[in-house]
């Protein structure tokens, strides 16, 4: 009793309470537009209340490791800069602030040049990952939730069906054409990107000597694993229905939905956390973007301009709130703190440092 | 298998700015061709003392503090890496924030590199490669023991001080007997700096690995057979 007392008491210290309170209202919302979305759950299929839960779990849990992460003095200076600057009315002068940001999402998001830089295979893997991911969540999320679902359209003289988004018929379709095939086949096309992109990275992961060095299996395998057999028992349902006349289904769809389950529960707390994560890059294009008008920063020392003075003095504003002092001691007011001096310059002066305590007692 | 990790040991008296490390250190996968120790002259204008850093592996290490997206950690063993790839987004904090100057921003692959230890050699219970090929064993990997057996005349410190900040360190450095923490006064040694350091930067940005110019032999005037070739009188084959 008095160990379990104990550990609840470590556990409330533990937790954030900003980030509970925002974290249950995301969970909320998420719940009242699956509500009021399948039209008081009319539309709502029962079979998937699996995924459901597992989904209101994950939103939870990224909301909650969002939330805490932007309480890092570092994370919170980049994120309030970055929200300033796009709302800077000197930014929108020209529509500078859109094309910044359209050059951002086309460059780091959509086309990731820089995984492409760290190497093509590595970015062929990531990139069939990645587009087979979005595929699915943009079909699998609003399926479950019941925003959308089809009802039938005319029978003759050619089949058709209406989709329904939010209880509201938006498009009828032909039920024998390439846009239908494509609706009713889109998580094939999904798994058919998903497993080839795995088996690439998978490979490189094996192979790869700087690779193989630094991975680990929770932290590089797991995740891969996971996506693999989220995409290989979807796909197994699709032979079973087309090929197999439904062989073994009701086990395959128990099995497929265990693992899309246990991935959707593994969103908050891997490296499945970085697609919440990375949009963060979109901040820093606007603080580097603005910095490179401004005032650079000189090293003392050297007299290299080495980074932008603003950055350099948000940096000495973050490790003050990160209980860091690297301020002088003695010497002229105007003398900067460490921090404000080139790296190239701290490593001279440490040279010297060491020169001064030798004091010619060199052995 | 447990492979114990030893302790890295740099002793900065002993650099000869051959740069062996660096071109070691830049052999490995990891980073593929970019080393990540980094040499320099440290009065390039008045003397051509070098002197090595690599990464001091901090025990409350600032770079990690200082990242915005929670992209560099540090293992069991002490060990603080690289930024994770998926997680690094280039912002330059940590460049700017640690106070060794270590960590090496990527922008074309968005990503911030630093020495690890050569973890993929340490974790195997091999010596880094710097210490490997390091001939005046400036940079050494080691048991204290051994370490305080082989270099009686200095003792290893990990304790750093730059201004009102003390900083601990997974590696140590070798200094005299009666010093007990590295002091990093900067404003004496700004006020005492002198000599055409921007000339000296843009030197070293030029010449990368081969140092500043010298006299260079011409094709007209050919190389003395046997001319740089010493020998080494007797304490100085024990030095090294």
């Amino acid at each position: 009793m008095k160990e379990l007392t104990r550990l609840s008491k470590m556990f409330a210290e533990q937790l954030h309470w900003g980030a509970l309170a925002k974290a249950t209202i995301a969970t909320a919302l998420l719940g009242v537009t699956i509500i009021l979305g399948s039209r008081n759950l009319a539309n709502f299929d029962a079979a998937l209340i699996g995924y459901t839960f597992a989904s209101l779990f994950a939103a939870f849990g990224i909301v909650y490791r969002y939330s805490v992460w932007l309480t890092k003095p570092p994370t919170r200076m980049y994120w309030r800069r970055g929200w300033q600057l796009f709302l800077s009315p000197r930014l929108w002068k020209n529509l500078r602030s859109p094309r910044i940001l359209a050059e951002a999402v086309v460059r780091k998001i959509v086309v990731q040049d820089f995984v492409w830089h760290r190497s093509p295979e590595r970015w062929a893997g990531h990139m069939l990952i990645a587009a087979g991911c979005v595929l699915a969540a943009l079909v699998t999320f609003p399926l479950v939730f019941g925003w959308v679902h089809f009802t039938q359209g005319a029978i003759t003289p050619e089949p058709t069906y209406i989709i329904q988004v939010f209880g509201f018929g938006v498009r009828e379709i032909a039920l024998h054409g390439l846009e239908s095939w494509f609706t009713f086949h889109a998580l094939i096309v999904a798994s058919v990107l998903v497993i080839p992109g795995v088996m690439i990275v998978m490979y490189r992961r094996m192979l790869d000597t700087g690779a193989v060095a630094v991975q680990r299996f929770s932290r590089d395998f797991l995740p891969l694993i996971l996506l693999f057999a989220v995409a290989f028992t979807g796909l197994l349902l699709w032979v079973s229905y087309e090929f197999l006349e439904g062989y073994f289904y009701t086990a395959l769809a128990q099995l497929h939905a265990w693992t899309v389950i246990g991935t959707l529960i593994y969103l908050p707390f891997g490296k499945l956390f970085h697609i919440f994560q990375r949009p963060a890059t979109l901040g820093i294009a606007y603080y580097k973007s603005h910095l490179s008008e401004l005032e650079p920063a000189c090293c003392p020392l050297t007299g290299e301009e080495y980074a932008p003075a603003v950055q350099t003095k948000d940096l000495t504003e973050v490790l003050h709130e990160l209980d860091f002092d690297y301020s002088a001691v003695g010497g002229p007011p105007e003398t900067p703190p460490w921090n404000e001096i080139s790296p190239a310059g701290k490593r001279m002066l440490i040279g010297r440092a060491h020169s001064k305590i030798r004091n010619d007692r060199f052995d | 298998m447990t492979v114990v990790f030893k302790e890295f040991f740099i002793d900065f008296q002993r650099c000869i700015g051959c740069e062996a490390c660096a071109a070691g250190c830049a052999e490995c996968h990891t980073h593929r061709g970019y080393p990540m120790v980094q040499v320099d002259k440290v009065d390039p204008a008045m003397s051509p003392q070098t002197s090595p850093m690599v990464c001091m592996h901090c025990k409350v290490p600032t770079c990690a503090l200082s990242c915005p997206a929670d992209a560099i950690k540090v293992d069991e063993n002490g060990i603080v890496h690289s930024s994770l790839k998926p997680r690094c987004i280039a912002c330059r904090n940590c460049e700017l924030a640690c106070p060794f100057g270590v960590p090496m921003i990527r922008e074309d692959i968005q990503q911030m590199q630093k020495c690890d230890m050569c973890f993929d050699r340490t974790a195997a219970g091999k010596k880094p490669m710097c210490c490997t090929v390091c001939p005046t064993g400036a940079l050494h990997y080691n048991t204290m023991e051994n370490m305080l057996a082989a270099r009686p005349h200095s003792k290893p410190i990990n304790k750093w001080q730059f201004g009102n900040q003390i900083v601990e360190t997974r590696l140590w450095v070798m200094v005299p007997h009666d010093v007990d923490i590295m002091v990093v006064d900067w404003p004496e040694l700004l006020a005492g700096a002198a000599g055409p350091i921007e000339l000296a930067v843009k030197l070293k940005e030029r010449f990368p690995l081969q140092g500043f110019p010298g006299p260079q032999p011409t094709r007209d005037e050919p190389v003395p057979v046997g001319a740089g070739v010493g020998s080494f009188s007797d304490t100085e084959a024990e030095y090294l």
